[in-house]
């Protein structure tokens, strides 16, 4: 068993389906010899030839109209946009067709493909490159939309969203690629899909998060710790459908919430997350819901992302201002 | 200064049967077999008589919206005359005649235009795929169908058709130039048929034809007279026949016109010059057909009426298969959504099936 990144357990994910399931492609811009821009697909062409990992035209409604085609003819597409803010050409082909193509044809054919991308703030890249827009995904049924927040995760979770008979948006929290090691036994074991991870017990309050923020997250946990304030931290990890039962019996306990996230408050996972439990456990809470997020405005270029971004001091004191009300 | 050409093209025009019916060439073999243009000129007259009930269905409000074929139906019945069973067709909203040929049956087609997606799960050609509405996504989706029939190094060929309108989408080009750059297994069809509901066809391109948008991406394109169903035939035959043996895409132009409105919800008359139409009907390719097989004593007065009557049966009885389809249960609306639904869409379903009074 090895240590790695984020970012090398998905390439061992990726092999481990390359080579245990024939149908699997992958394809991109990029992919190829160069293994991707962050190589992701590092060496993947040189183990399972051209003809499995395939590096495209640079066009992303036609990656994803690919898949389609692929799809339709019983193939497990995994498809790579180099960044999610290039993935706007494609959204036409996710929205009106691999989200649909099951439903449209009562069952005859059928999406079960992977598109996966980088997200994200905090690594000083160019404009568009940092941008955190899971909800314009989690909003069109049909789609899964899944958030990896550390290596073990992202192995066993793309293993589920490549063998899932569904389609599966992928965003692979760019961020945090590299900054922590897990000891991951590439031993081809999936995690579920459409279930939260509780990654910290604890009984006074949940603070609910995805994706990068899971490490400001659980940092801030650790400090409210050292204050004498029991925080529970769940990892939602599928953002779309949300295991909301997991996230209700915490805040059942707790009585109070916290959601962090990177993306803008506004038509956010995280008001999706407060309206559930607004619906569902309203009178469980012993203090309002709060949300601490990325501001109602564009992501900045790199000079001021970090002003943009939550911090663990943000989530320190919007959790000591609910623990504080009465 | 001196410059050295580095690339040209030209682009052919195919053309066997004038707007008289008279050959202008030597005609390929399957033109001098009556028995086969006989059955190819039923084809047309049966999508005709198709579209024009489904029209009368929609104007008694027993249908949806629906575009018709009407002018164009050399197109769809003669590419879709050299299909095989294993070849995929990857069809837009005016594909009716080549969905036909391929085995997708007109009950199928009238319950899909009639609102309910259960038409598109075709009983036969599997693998086709349903129409597609946005403009253009069809021809990258061909493109990844042939992607995935080259993987397998199958022998099969994939077919899609696209308005010239279509062809000022962006998914137009990129799905034609991966075909070109991969080798891929396609034949695009553009229907010119000089309209995109009421934009005319000197609005989409400063190009002189269709076909030359091929060019760009490095696949052949060919213009061929779209009424002529002998022209259409022969040049789809060549292009499958080059799908299925690794000769890669073709782009075929066919130049035709649209006599009907786009859709049951348009009024071409806003638009389309009544002159310009008269002509166009001089043109249309039936008449054609008929009178090349009439020359050759293929067809009479008698044939003529004894295939109406015939045509309208098979149209009628589809008919009454539509209209006894029962309503889709609400809970269609949910049992195709995932493989499994999602725990937290369950109550959402169960409510549409409470309030519709009971599942289906």
């Amino acid at each position: 068993m090895a240590a790695i990144t984020l970012i090398e357990a998905v390439t061992a994910a990726l092999a481990h389906e390359l080579e245990h399931d024939k149908e699997v492609i992958l394809f991109g811009e990029d992919v190829g010899k160069n293994g991707g821009v962050f190589r992701a697909t590092d060496g993947l062409q040189a183990t399972y030839g051209e003809d499995r990992v395939i590096d495209t035209p640079l066009a992303e409604s036609m990656i994803a109209g690919l898949a389609v085609g692929m799809a339709a003819q019983g193939m497990k597409p995994v498809a790579e946009m180099q960044f999610m803010g290039f993935i706007f050409p494609a959204m036409e082909h996710i929205v009106t067709q691999v989200a649909r193509m099951r439903n449209r044809t009562r069952g005859r054919l059928t999406m079960p493909m992977v598109i996966r991308a980088p997200y994200g703030g905090g690594i000083h890249a160019p404009e568009h490159h940092s941008e955190s827009t899971e909800a314009l995904f989690a909003h069109i049924p049909g789609l899964k939309v899944v958030i990896p927040s550390n290596p073990s995760r992202a192995y066993g979770l793309m293993l589920a969203a490549i063998r899932d008979p569904d389609p599966v948006i992928f965003l692979e929290p760019k961020r945090v690629y590299r900054i922590v090691k897990h000891e991951v036994e590439d031993n081809g074991e999936e995690y579920p899909l459409e279930a939260c991870f509780v990654d910290r017990e604890g009984k006074d309050i949940t603070l609910i998060s995805w994706g990068a923020m899971m490490h400001e997250t659980l940092q801030a946990a650790e400090k409210l710790a050292a204050d004498g304030i029991d925080a529970e931290v769940i990892d939602v990890a599928t953002v779309s459908p949300i295991d909301m039962e997991t996230i209700l019996e915490s805040v059942r306990k707790t009585g109070r919430v916290c959601v962090v996230q990177e993306a803008p408050k506004s038509g956010s996972i995280g008001s999706e997350i407060a309206a559930e439990i607004a619906e569902h456990a309203v009178m469980s809470l012993l203090a309002p819901i709060g949300r601490v997020s990325g501001y109602d405005t564009v992501m900045p270029y790199y000079k001021l992302e970090k002003q943009y971004m939550p911090t663990v001091d943000r989530i320190l004191d919007e959790a000591k201002r609910i623990m504080e009300y009465k | 200064m001196t410059t050295t050409t580095v690339a040209s093209f030209e682009i052919k025009h195919h053309q066997y049967l004038d707007a008289d019916g008279q050959p202008t060439q030597e005609l390929p073999a399957f033109a001098k077999d009556m028995d086969k243009m006989r059955s190819l000129y039923r084809d047309m007259a049966l999508l005709r008589a198709f579209d024009a009930k489904t029209y009368a269905l929609q104007r008694t409000g027993k249908m949806g919206t629906y575009p018709a074929s009407l002018g164009q139906e050399a197109i769809g019945i003669g590419y879709g005359d050299c299909l095989t069973a294993e070849d995929v067709v990857v069809p837009y909203y005016r594909s009716t005649g080549g969905l036909l040929k391929h085995g997708v049956t007109m009950k199928e087609i009238l319950q899909y235009w009639g609102g309910d997606e259960g038409g598109s799960d075709y009983s036969v050609a599997k693998e086709d795929f349903p129409i597609c509405v946005p403009i253009g996504n069809q021809i990258v989706h061909a493109s990844g169908v042939a992607k995935a029939i080259q993987i397998r190094k199958q022998k099969r060929a994939v077919v899609t058709e696209i308005g010239e309108g279509g062809t000022s989408e962006g998914d137009f080009y990129e799905g034609v130039n991966v075909a070109g750059v991969w080798n891929l297994g396609v034949v695009f069809m553009i229907n010119n048929n000089q309209w995109a509901i009421s934009v005319p066809s000197e609005i989409q391109t400063a190009c002189e034809t269709y076909a030359q948008k091929a060019i760009a991406a490095g696949v052949e394109g060919i213009q061929v007279d779209g009424n002529d169903i002998i022209a259409v035939r022969q040049v789809a035959e060549y292009a499958f026949e080059k799908a299925r043996n690794g000769g890669g895409p073709t782009v075929i132009e066919s130049v035709t016109y649209r006599l009907c409105d786009h859709t049951t919800a348009d009024d071409a008359s806003r638009y389309d010059d009544a002159n310009v139409k008269d002509q166009a009907w001089k043109n249309e390719p039936m008449v054609r057909l008929r009178k090349y097989l009439e020359a050759n004593n293929a067809w009479t007065e008698a044939d003529e009426e004894a295939m109406n009557a015939e045509n309208a049966k098979k149209v009628e009885a589809a008919v009454e298969e539509y209209m006894a389809i029962p309503k889709p249960g609400p809970e269609l609306m949910f049992d195709h959504l995932y493989e499994e639904l999602p725990e937290s869409t369950k109550p959402q379903r169960e409510e549409a099936i409470r309030r519709a009074g009971g599942a289906k």
